[in-house]
């Protein structure tokens, strides 16, 4: 029910958005929220936590925006080629990841997310450390130009929204159930006679391609794939939204999102301040406040129904 | 391509692997006692860098005192300075952690990670400061018969191995050793049995942390001392921990050194690749022996 009234709330907020706000900016958050969603997939109801979420979805950016502007794919075929693409990849990296447990699972990750990340620094399409920049925004279904912001805002939103149903039906399925039974007690999960291995890899490979799915977006929004979305530092940034907004609730990753988002943008003229400021907010969410913003607010809500 | 050329690069990769081993030492260490990752740890070999930089270089342009910390001195005062930091953050902040999912540990230490390197960032530029307090009697090249080869990075693989092992022998042949193996096989029975495990916890963080400032006093005349130097190089000996398997302290300082000889090589034979072939090796232990090469898995 609450979940309801949320959702309809998201969805107002999301349609009036740009008329409020710097239509670009909000496109970035919603990107943003949707890799965070998929990321919460994996750590908060699968209990496996990725530090390698960033060559999803910066990788993908580099596909979209290879095929958009070299072969001259529509937007829409791009960001499906670079949703495709880590498909693939989530498949291989996690049927290599979930070889290992716990803390080696999160090393595993961002090792081969580093492979990615000088892959993007080395390969000759990718233009170095400058990233791959003039790609086409183009127009959607061959008549509408994206080149208007606000056309494109809706394009964003509309994708941000098949996201978060992925997700959200995801979780709320029988697939679901079983993922949370296997982040409780992996050991009596396999008893009852589930394959665990077969769930872990089907829940990585539906993170990687949402988080795809939201990197491939943002290269169209900017018409740029950087070299920072595929660095570590983009995997530790989406750790942190998730775990602000609250880690395993359905909205937490959009609101962590939007709040890690909006306090990078404010504190972006102090320099190097932010990553302090971040880091700082890391240590006091993992001490302190662990169930993040939605986690405190449910737990408020429940026990006043007490 | 000459013999000569494959020694070189197999000495300067053994250089590299001995950072690598004297890190991922540290790690294990701290793994073994803890069962948590320091994500921190290339933060501290960071900050170990620094602490001498601005010890030889700094302290007068900015706190006035005319001292000058030589190298030697930074050789021991750093990573008791680093080692400190390192029974604080145990001390104040990780103790709380150890009932809940190890991953808030590294969480936490990837937060301070972040703090570390954003604060440098500040002061210092991106692309690296020169280290010159190098030493006189380290300076020059020594032949080896083979070839000639810089005195100091003969030094710092020669200190590097002299730690490693010294470590290696006292946990594995030394009474106190043998204490802190019985707290990483049974915390509970070992206290019972009076042993005060929290402070030996307490010191083994500090252990760890210490050997990682020691490596970056070690690597700052050779690199340029920058704030991302600890980043870049923690995500490597994370791919070397994951292929030695952290069960055994000389799996760790083997495979580090081993993998830095194939970093070296790889730099010889196939240059574009030497960034990234000890990921492609981890990939390979992966699908051949998941639980690492002298793993027991935990």
């Amino acid at each position: 029910m609450t979940n309801r009234i949320l959702f309809i709330l998201m969805l107002i907020a999301g349609l009036t958005a740009p008329f409020f706000a710097y239509p670009v900016f909000v496109m970035d958050l919603l990107c943003f929220a949707l890799f965070a969603c998929a990321f919460n997939l994996l750590l908060g109801y699968a209990g496996l936590l990725s530090f390698g979420h960033a060559a999803f979805f910066g990788g993908a950016a580099y596909i979209t925006g290879y095929v958009t502007k070299e072969w001259g794919f529509s937007p829409l075929l791009g960001i499906l080629a670079g949703t495709g693409f880590t498909l693939i990849l989530g498949g291989v990296f996690g049927f290599l990841a979930i070889r290992r447990q716990g803390i080696y699972f999160a090393m595993v990750t961002l090792a081969l997310a580093q492979i990615i990340y000088f892959l993007a620094l080395q390969l000759p399409f990718t233009g170095g450390e400058n990233g791959l920049q003039g790609i086409p925004r183009g127009e959607l279904f061959g008549f509408i130009d994206l080149n208007n912001s606000l056309t494109m805002y809706y394009f964003v939103f509309a994708i941000f929204l098949i996201g978060f149903g992925i997700i959200h039906r995801t979780i709320h399925s029988p697939f679901g159930e079983v993922l949370q039974a296997i982040r409780e007690n992996e050991a009596r999960a396999l008893s009852l006679g589930y394959d665990v291995d077969h769930f872990k890899l089907l829940a990585f490979v539906i993170s990687a391609t949402v988080a795809g799915l939201a990197g491939a977006t943002k290269a169209i929004i900017f018409q740029f794939a950087a070299l920072t979305n595929a660095h570590w530092q983009t995997s530790g940034e989406v750790i942190l939204m998730t775990l602000v907004g609250g880690l395993g609730t359905v909205f937490g990753p959009v609101i962590g999102a939007i709040t890690v988002g909006a306090l990078s943008h404010e504190l972006s003229a102090f320099g190097s301040w932010v990553q302090v400021i971040l880091g700082t907010i890391f240590v006091v969410c993992v001490m302190v406040f662990r169930r993040g913003i939605v986690g405190e607010i449910q737990r408020l809500v429940n026990r006043k129904q007490n | 391509m000459s013999i000569q050329v494959i020694l070189a690069q197999a000495l300067l990769g053994l250089n590299v692997g001995v950072f690598y081993a004297m890190l991922s030492l540290g790690l294990a260490v701290i793994f073994g006692l803890l069962n948590i990752i320091n994500f921190a740890h290339g933060a501290m070999y960071m900050l170990g860098a620094f602490i001498a930089l601005i010890g030889y270089s700094f302290l007068e342009q900015w706190f006035g005192v005319s001292v000058q910390i030589g190298f030697w001195a930074s050789l021991v005062l750093v990573p008791l300075l680093v080692g400190l930091l390192g029974v604080l953050i145990e001390r104040i902040l990780l103790r709380r952690l150890y009932d809940l999912d190890h991953i808030y540990g590294l969480l936490l230490t990837f937060g301070i990670t972040l703090i570390l390197q954003g604060l440098f960032s500040n002061y210092f530029n991106v692309s690296g400061t020169p280290y010159p307090g190098q030493p006189e009697s380290l300076s020059g090249v020594v032949n080896l018969g083979f070839m000639y080869f810089p005195t100091y990075r003969l030094f710092a693989i020669v200190l590097s191995l002299v730690v490693c092992f010294a470590t290696w022998f006292f946990i594995e042949h030394t009474k106190l050793g043998s204490r802190l193996r019985a707290g990483v096989e049974n915390p509970n029975l070992t206290q019972a049995f009076g042993l005060n495990v929290p402070l030996m916890i307490t010191l083994t963080f500090a252990f760890g942390a210490g050997l990682a400032g020691l490596a970056g006093v070690l690597a700052a005349p050779i690199y340029s001392v920058s704030p991302l130097m600890g980043a870049d190089l923690i995500i490597v000996v994370f791919a070397v921990v994951v292929i030695g398997g952290m069960g055994s302290i000389m799996g760790a300082i083997l495979s580090g050194l081993a993998l830095g000889l194939i970093e070296g090589l790889t730099k010889v034979f196939y240059p574009p690749a030497a960034s990234t072939v000890i990921f492609f090796l981890m990939v390979l232990v992966l699908l051949f022996r998941p639980a690492g090469l002298f793993g027991k898995e935990k």
